[in-house]
């Protein structure tokens, strides 16, 4: 019982971080209707981003202390991501209003191999490390109740710790806000949010500004779990089993579609794996999801699409 | 008319003059060995791949700057695969017939040396694949183009247990033991399978095998099977950010990492430098060489190619494992073609076919090594006709938590009583499934 509540837990600490990525689809989707492949690359570019400045800093200005270097890291990170994001509404989607979807999902596969080129060329292709301090060390609890105890990684409990702040921040900015208002106006009708008063232009900078945030707090998080490299750009293909799950529209999709395929794929790992030859908690997400699909195919809490004919 | 006539003798001219410059280009060109260069710079292994290209190309540099192979210089032109075998057999096909013609690949993947195996006696270019690829390649009766030189997985998992065994105090105490393997669910992650289980029979212990999906960045659920299964050992064949990744899980879960060794590909610095003092204690199969930054060939590559400025890498890399690794892949292929001229004529290019002569009649004996700058580096290297391998020594590196360092001098020789036979075996299955007719020892000597 011990060693399946271990697994469950988890489970459920990688479906937070699962969450966390595919939330980045999902604001942009909501935003532009733009399902953005460029996302893990993003995250890669952020996470590169923040690795080198974090070690040039203490060089440059010649700081001691590594929690100021992060910080100041962390927010050139962000003003560059801020940066891609003008850059791409300027350079790629304002030239491609009301161009096809696929024509736009297109132009994000676009973005990505640039990101991914300009990142790795500016930055390096080395692995690079990113030290926030996360405790890396195991913890046992309970050892009274269950034998052996329950084994928690800390560093994975800070993550999900962060990423569960992260996304209540963000469920309250898109709530509560003027700015995240009219970003949900824009996402439920884009000729409706305009004839009000609302810059389409504006609002796609920030929600891609949004997005890279949260592939900023991503690629520090991941890239302090398994230092930063190339491999992180893949890390944002987890996210999609749980968009198809959650729905591309939910931000509570998000969240709840990652915690399923958290916990999903790692109970059909360690229970499942051993009969049928292991290694199979990739595509055990995917499939998860597409059993989910058949009943819902806009998934858990995504929007019903009713076409008139 | 006679500005037009003029104009034609101009021209006329012009191109005469031309073809006369141009011939001793061409003379000159003649005496260039093309090698294509298969390297991964980008992609999810790109860390490490970068690393073993640098010390590839950096040693093909250093061969030209000391005056070629008996004076012939070599040529190369790099061609990205991304570790992907696909664009590595378009890298193949575009690379193959260029500059003449290629003198062999070196294919830095297992999957791309399979897709290639057929393809490579049609177009008759040797494959080189030290310490990777197919193992009952060492088999060169039946792999007549297959050169896995210095070692392959055979070897490595065969010598994995050897060490254990001795850290228990004998074979005999292996009975009973649980071994994990976390390997890389690919081509190259299942090859040490089949002698892992056969020396499970032989000795007693259980074999448990734990595949990781590509590229190996999630393995939480492999860890929480291990912490419950409590193996006595792991070996890890990962490649990349899965080797990093294992031993970051095997830290939160508290496994020992003095418990853990991997093979050849899981044991260079970007594997560790990260994790640090959280590796500690872990141990990676090496072949034969470690990082050797004061070895005597990295000097001449610091003096005779850094110095001018025409290094490939960082300078601080160099020397580094998969540096030398790269490094001593190049001067293997070198070697073939220089022994290739002691038959087919000094300073002349040699073809595809001729270096294949030249690989399977090496004979790098440890004078000959030690003169190149690689004393206290490797042990002699022997092909033969029906041995493409070589050479079967390994010893075993551990990282300290800031560097790899060999903390027992032994060497170790992989038991070829065992593993010959698995090689024959192997080998005429797919001898007998391709329909080839293995090369007789008298075939050999043409």
């Amino acid at each position: 019982m011990g060693f399946f509540i271990e697994t469950l837990i988890g489970g459920l600490m990688a479906g937070m971080l699962y969450s966390l990525v595919a939330l980045g689809f999902v604001l942009i989707y909501k935003a532009s209707g733009v399902f953005n492949f460029a996302q893990g690359a993003m995250l890669l570019f952020a996470a590169l981003a923040m690795a080198r400045f974090s070690a040039w800093i203490p060089e440059w200005l010649g700081i001691d202390s590594l929690w100021l270097a992060n910080v100041i890291a962390f927010f050139i990170a962000g003003a560059l991501m801020y940066l891609v994001a003008w850059l791409i509404e300027r350079l790629v989607l304002r030239p491609l209003v009301n161009q096809e979807g696929a024509t736009l999902l297109m132009a994000t596969l676009g973005i990505a191999y640039v990101l991914e080129g300009l990142g790795t060329s500016i930055f390096g292709t080395a692995i690079y490390k990113i030290d926030v301090g996360m405790p890396k060390e195991p913890v046992l609890i309970l050892e009274g109740i269950f034998e052996g105890g329950l084994l928690i990684n800390k560093e994975d409990f800070v993550a999900a710790l962060i990423a569960a702040v992260l996304v209540a921040l963000l469920t309250l900015f898109f709530q509560k806000t003027v700015t995240g208002r009219a970003l949900r106006a824009v996402a439920d009708d884009h000729q409706a949010a305009q004839s009000i008063g609302i810059p389409l232009n504006h609002i796609w900078v920030i929600v891609w500004f949004v997005a890279g945030i949260v592939a900023l707090v991503a690629g520090v998080i991941w890239g302090s779990k398994l230092g930063v490299q190339f491999s992180l750009a893949t890390v944002a293909l987890r996210g999609l089993p749980v968009v198809i799950l959650g729905g591309l529209t939910s931000i509570p999709g998000a969240i709840i579609g990652g915690l399923i395929i958290g916990v999903g794929e790692k109970l059909s790992e360690v229970y499942l794996g051993p009969m049928i030859g292991g290694g199979i908690e990739i595509w055990f997400a995917y499939q998860l999801a597409l059993v989910f699909l058949l009943f819902r195919p806009q998934g858990l809490f995504g929007e019903k699409i009713i076409d008139r004919v | 008319m006679k500005l037009r006539k003029l104009a034609l003798a101009a021209s006329a001219a012009a191109a005469i003059c031309s073809s006369l410059l141009v011939a001793p280009a061409a003379l000159a060109q003649a005496k260039e060995q093309f090698f294509p260069v298969l390297v991964y710079r980008t992609g999810a292994y790109s860390a490490n791949g970068s690393q073993w290209a640098n010390g590839y190309v950096d040693y093909l540099k250093l061969v030209n700057a000391r005056g070629g192979i008996n004076g012939v210089k070599i040529i190369f032109e790099e061609c990205e695969t991304a570790y992907a075998t696909d664009r590595g057999v378009e890298c193949y096909e575009r690379l193959k017939g260029k500059n003449g013609g290629a003198t062999l690949f070196q294919t830095l993947s297992t999957g791309a040396t399979f897709a290639l195996t057929e393809k490579a006696p049609v177009d008759k270019i040797p494959l080189i694949t030290a310490g990777y690829g197919r193992s009952e390649s060492q088999n060169g009766a039946v792999f007549t183009w297959n050169f896995p030189l210095l070692g392959t997985y055979w070897v490595g998992a065969e010598v994995a247990i050897q060490h254990i065994a001795k850290k228990l105090g004998g074979v005999a105490n292996l009975k009973g033991k649980k071994i994990a393997l976390v390997y890389h669910d690919s081509p190259y992650g299942k090859e040490p399978i089949p002698v892992l289980q056969e020396l499970g029979k032989l000795h007693g212990f259980e074999v448990q095998l734990l595949p990781v999906a590509h590229p190996g960045v999630e393995q939480k659920a492999t860890w929480l099977q291990i912490r419950q299964q409590k193996p006595d050992f792991v070996l890890l064949w990962g490649w990349g950010v899965m080797n990093s990744t294992a031993l970051r899980e095997a830290q939160a879960t508290g496994y020992p990492r003095d418990k853990m060794m991997g093979i050849w590909w899981a044991g260079a610095e970007p594997d560790v430098k990260d994790v640090a003092e959280g590796a500690k204690g872990y141990s990676a199969l090496t072949l034969q060489h470690g990082a050797e930054p004061n070895s005597k060939v990295v000097k001449d590559m610091l003096d005779l190619v850094y110095a001018k400025g025409q290094g490939t890498g960082p300078k601080d890399e160099v020397g580094q494992v998969l540096y030398m690794r790269g490094l001593i892949s190049a001067m293997l292929g070198v070697e073939g073609v220089r022994k290739a001229q002691e038959r087919y004529g000094k300073g002349k290019v040699m073809t595809g076919e001729q270096v294949r002569w030249g690989l399977e009649n090496l004979n790098l004996d440890q004078k000959m090594l030690d003169s190149m700058g690689f004393a206290g580096v490797m042990r002699p290297v022997q092909t033969s006709c029906l041995d493409h391998m070589g050479s079967a020594w390994v010893r075993v590196h551990t990282w300290n938590g800031s560097k790899w360092e060999f903390t027992t001098p032994d060497w170790y020789q992989a038991d070829e009583k065992l593993l010959r036979p698995m090689v024959m075996l192997a080998s005429g299955k797919y001898a007998e499934e391709k329909k080839l007719k293995p090369r007789t020892p008298e075939e050999c000597k043409l």
